[in-house]
C-alpha cells in the first residue's frame, strides 16, 4: 500500500476521491434512513389518531 | 392482449403490501452484503500494486468505475419504472422511479468528481470540454437534475409523475451514447477494459477482482437504499391519504 506507507505523489487526489465518496455515501445513507423513519412515524401517528378514543 | 402471469416477480412486488414485507428483510440484507463486499474490494484494491502508467491513481478506478456503472444502471431503473408507471399507471412503479433519481444523481456526481480527481494528475486537466464520454455523463447528470426539478415544480403529483416519466424516457436515449461514446468518437477516456474488452485491453486479475467486488458492493448499496427510499415514499403517500381522510377531503 504505497499510498499510505510512502505518501505517493498522487496521494492528495486519491485521498480526496475516497473522502468525497465516503461523504456522499454517508449523506445518502443518513438522508434515506431519516426520510424513512420520518414517514413511518408520521403514518403511525396518524393511524393512532384515527383509531383513538374519538373514533 | 395476453394475460399477465400473476406469479411473475413484477406482479408479486407490484402489490405494495407484499413489497413492504419483502423489502423489510431485503434492504438490510443488501446493506450487509454491501459492507462485506466493500471490505473485500477495498482490502484487495488498496493493496494492489501501482499501475506502470497510472501509478497509485489506479486506486481511484475502484470507486470511480462502479460509480459510473451505477449512474447508468440507476437511470435504467428510473427509465423502466417510469415506463411501467406511465403505461400501467402503477403507483409503486412511480414511487420506484422517484426514489431512484436522487441515488442515480449522487452516483453520477461521484463518477464525475472522482473522474476529475483522476484526470488532473493523468491528463493534466480537471475537465475536458468536448470529450464525448465526459460530456455525455454530464448530460446524464443533468437529466437526473431535470427529472427531480420537474417532479418538484408541478404541484399535482399525478401530473408531475407523468411529465417526469416522459422526461426520463427521453433521457434513456443518452445511455447507449454514454456507453459507446468511447467507440463512436475520439476520446481521452480509455475504452472498455472489463466486459467486452479486447484481450490486450483487459484488466489483469489483480485489478479486475477488486473492481468487480466494488461494482457488486455499489450495486448492493444502491439496491438497499432504493428499497428503503421506496418504502419511505409508500409511507409518505399513506400519511398523505390518512391526513386527507382525517380532514374530510
Amino acid at each position: 500500500m504505497t499510498l499510505l506507507t510512502e505518501g505517493g505523489r498522487y496521494a492528495p487526489y486519491i485521498l480526496a476521491a475516497f473522502a468525497v465518496s465516503a461523504v456522499v455515501f454517508a449523506g445518502l445513507i443518513a438522508d434515506t434512513l431519516l426520510r424513512a423513519r420520518h414517514w413511518r412515524r408520521e403514518v403511525e401517528r396518524l393511524t393512532r389518531r384515527d383509531s383513538g378514543p374519538a373514533a | 392482449m395476453g394475460v399477465r402471469d400473476p406469479h411473475s416477480v413484477f406482479d408479486f412486488l407490484a402489490n405494495p403490501e407484499r413489497f413492504m414485507a419483502f423489502s423489510r428483510w431485503a434492504a438490510p440484507l443488501l446493506g450487509l452484503l454491501a459492507i462485506a463486499l466493500a471490505a473485500g474490494g477495498l482490502t484487495l484494491g488498496l493493496t494492489a500494486p501501482g499501475d506502470y502508467q497510472q501509478s497509485d491513481t489506479v486506486q481511484i478506478m475502484f470507486i470511480h468505475v462502479p460509480a459510473a456503472w451505477l449512474g447508468l444502471f440507476a437511470y435504467l431503473c428510473l427509465g423502466i419504472s417510469s415506463f411501467l408507471a406511465l403505461v400501467f399507471r402503477h403507483v409503486l412503479a412511480d414511487a420506484a422511479a422517484k426514489a431512484a433519481a436522487p441515488l442515480g444523481a449522487a452516483f453520477t456526481a461521484l463518477a464525475l468528481i472522482t473522474g476529475s480527481l483522476w484526470g488532473r494528475p493523468m491528463w493534466g486537466a480537471w475537465w475536458v470540454w468536448g470529450d464525448a464520454r465526459l460530456t455525455s455523463v454530464l448530460i446524464l447528470f443533468l437529466f437526473y437534475l431535470g427529472y427531480m426539478a420537474l417532479r418538484g415544480a408541478i404541484e399535482d403529483e399525478t401530473k408531475a409523475g407523468r411529465a417526469a416519466a416522459i422526461l426520463a424516457l427521453v433521457g434513456l436515449i443518452n445511455l447507449p451514447i454514454v456507453h459507446y461514446s468511447v467507440v463512436w468518437w475520439n476520446s481521452l477516456h480509455q475504452g472498455a477494459s472489463t466486459f467486452g474488452a479486447e484481450p490486450q485491453n483487459r484488466l489483469p486479475a489483480v485489478y479486475l477482482i477488486p473492481l468487480l467486488l466494488m461494482g457488486l458492493c455499489y450495486m448492493a448499496a444502491f439496491g438497499s437504499l432504493w428499497l428503503v427510499r421506496i418504502r419511505a415514499e409508500v409511507w409518505r403517500r399513506r400519511a398523505r391519504a390518512l391526513a386527507l381522510r382525517a380532514s374530510g377531503a
